[in-house]
């Protein structure tokens, strides 16, 4: 399951005066089993980008390709069986009267039997940590984090290779995030699922991704691993963004101790990185 | 997509009718409507016509744009014109077996539809040069002298300005909506007519819940900035009258003077 776009071009509400051209010319491979980060600027086309995964949105120029198959021309129920998009605030879109049914809702949709229906939601309902007997309840009931959790559960309960998430744990408390980021990781690993996130948490997107796309005025800026995109931070900053606070942490303390590692993104890292140096210092105090 | 509409068609631009006065905007929209209704003589059609295209071309305004407006009126200007073609009795053109069309129904058939196009062309013109907030805070003004007979002035163009301002953010969440239920297999495209309108309620649902949501915090909001009313509030953008405007009526008045004269001497 690999996603190709090729010269990819989009423009919203082409040949009127309020024309604007969300991506330019954007060539880009995710291959299968990938976990990328996708970053950028508020307005860099990171969500006209995702859309055109499953065929909500179709090129202006180039193509894009699902499997090899061209998004324009492939049946799109097919399509977003195998791609499954998570949009932000994705609570918003409940609407069933029980949790049971909002998560049923796409399965009852491909014409599955009520048994085997059954066994997906429960399935699924225990992946993103929904409690048995909240599948009873109205999802209005909910707090903010169980919600979110259903309505990814939604979009989980179709089985999608690829899964694309754009900022789904904006405005949760720290348990919400943790447990929601938990559950995709380990989709991720245990099923091999391709994940993309799109997220303005630097922290989030170091923690979790394999490799980092970076998104600016509609096009691809930067495309690497997160310590080649994280090393360059006079580069982010330029498009708005930022590296992980640690990753700040780390360089300034290279200033005092100059033999401190580059490249360091990540809370443990840095840990087992001061850790290092401390040891070192006191072999140092123990040789003189 | 959904996207893709023009709202309230305001074609954004730098013209002298675009920065003319509301108020002025609005009144001279009347004056115009009632030109077209007197308007009588085929020379006085062709004049208004070239007055209406002028006032086009001032605007800087595609004509393409202004004809997609006459497309909703396009049923009524062909039935208008069928029905005076072969109903209004007169000196015969064409007569076969029961269907007789005479000059005089032709000659009306032609008037009707000349009036109702430059009818629709002339009045979009407003619409299309002015903001929607800036044409409610027009029709506030102007509506202001009939709060002596009870009528909330204030109240109707604070609604007003309110659901012009939601209908955009509505219509985003409307195609954010059904693109996140699309993405959990919805189908909106196929089945029945029956199937395609049931097929809309994951999509209303979430919407009215997002929109009462709005009309909560937009409350709350006001609330907490002490909003209490059209008593005594002033305003950050005052309207005045300007050289825009009176370049404008000007220009309408002299046309209107000419088009009397040809009328009526």
């Amino acid at each position: 399951m690999s996603i190709v776009a090729e010269n990819l071009s989009y423009t919203y509400m082409k040949g009127t005066p309020f024309e604007k051209e969300a991506l330019k010319d954007i060539n880009l491979k995710i291959n299968t089993g990938e976990f990328v980060g996708l970053i950028g600027h508020t307005g860099s086309g990171k969500s006209t980008l995702v859309q055109h995964f499953n065929g909500l949105l179709k090129p202006t120029s180039g193509r894009v390709t699902v499997n090899g198959v061209d998004t324009r021309a492939r049946s799109l129920k097919e399509l977003r069986k195998q791609v499954g998009i998570v949009f932000q605030y994705p609570e918003h879109q409940l609407f069933e009267e029980t949790v049971y049914d909002d998560i049923a809702f796409g399965l009852k949709r491909l014409g599955l039997d009520d048994a085997v229906v059954e066994e997906r939601v429960r399935e699924t309902a225990k992946v993103a940590g929904i409690p048995e007997d909240a599948l009873e309840k109205s999802p209005f009931e909910l707090s903010g984090g169980q919600k979110r959790r259903v309505a990814i559960a939604g979009v989980l309960a179709m089985n999608p290779e690829i899964l694309v998430l754009d900022e789904p744990v904006a405005g949760l408390d720290p348990e919400g995030r943790d447990g929601i980021l938990g559950f995709i990781s380990k989709l991720h690993e245990k099923k091999g699922v391709t994940v993309i996130l799109v997220s303005h948490s630097m922290e989030d997107i170091a923690r979790f991704a394999e490799r980092i796309v970076v998104m600016n005025k509609g096009m691809i800026e930067i495309d690497g691993r997160p310590a080649e995109v994280f090393n360059d931070v006079e580069r982010l900053e330029q498009m708005g963004l930022s590296a992980p606070q640690i990753t700040y942490f780390m360089k300034k303390l290279k200033k005092l101790i100059p033999e401190t590692n580059n490249g360091i993104f990540l809370v443990s890292d840095a840990k087992k990185e001061i850790a290092r140096l401390i040891e070192k210092k006191r072999e140092a105090l123990h040789d003189s | 997509m959904i996207k893709d509409i023009t709202l309230g068609q305001y074609y954004p631009g730098e013209s002298v009718l675009h920065r003319a006065d509301p108020r002025a905007k609005i009144a001279l929209t009347f004056v115009y409507m009632v030109i077209v209704f007197i308007v009588n003589t085929f020379a006085g059609f062709l004049m208004t016509a070239l007055f209406t295209l002028f006032a086009i071309a001032v605007a800087k305004i595609p004509l393409k744009y202004t004809l997609k407006g006459l497309k909703p009126i396009l049923l009524i200007v062909v039935f208008a014109t069928l029905i005076n073609i072969f109903t209004i009795k007169g000196r015969p053109v064409f007569e076969y077996g029961a269907i007789r069309i005479s000059y005089e129904g032709l000659e009306l058939a032609a008037k009707t539809a000349f009036r109702l196009i430059l009818w629709i062309m002339g009045t979009s013109l407003l619409t299309l040069t002015t903001t929607p907030i800036l044409l409610t805070d027009g029709l506030e003004k102007l509506m202001r002298p009939l709060k002596a007979i009870g009528i909330p002035a204030y109240e109707i163009a604070m609604m007003m300005t309110i659901a012009l301002r939601f209908i955009p953010t509505l219509l985003q969440e409307t195609d954010k909506i059904i693109k996140a239920q699309s993405s959990r297999g919805a189908d909106f495209d196929t089945g029945s007519l029956l199937q395609r309108a049931k097929s809309f309620i994951p999509v209303l649902i979430p919407l009215f819940v997002s929109a009462f949501r709005r009309a909560d915090e937009l409350a709350t909001a006001m609330e907490t900035r002490c909003y209490r009313g059209g008593e005594g509030r002033t305003r950050m953008k005052q309207l005045k009258f300007g050289p825009a405007d009176l370049k404008v009526s000007a220009v309408t008045a002299v046309f209107f003077i000419i088009l009397l004269y040809l009328q009526y001497s």
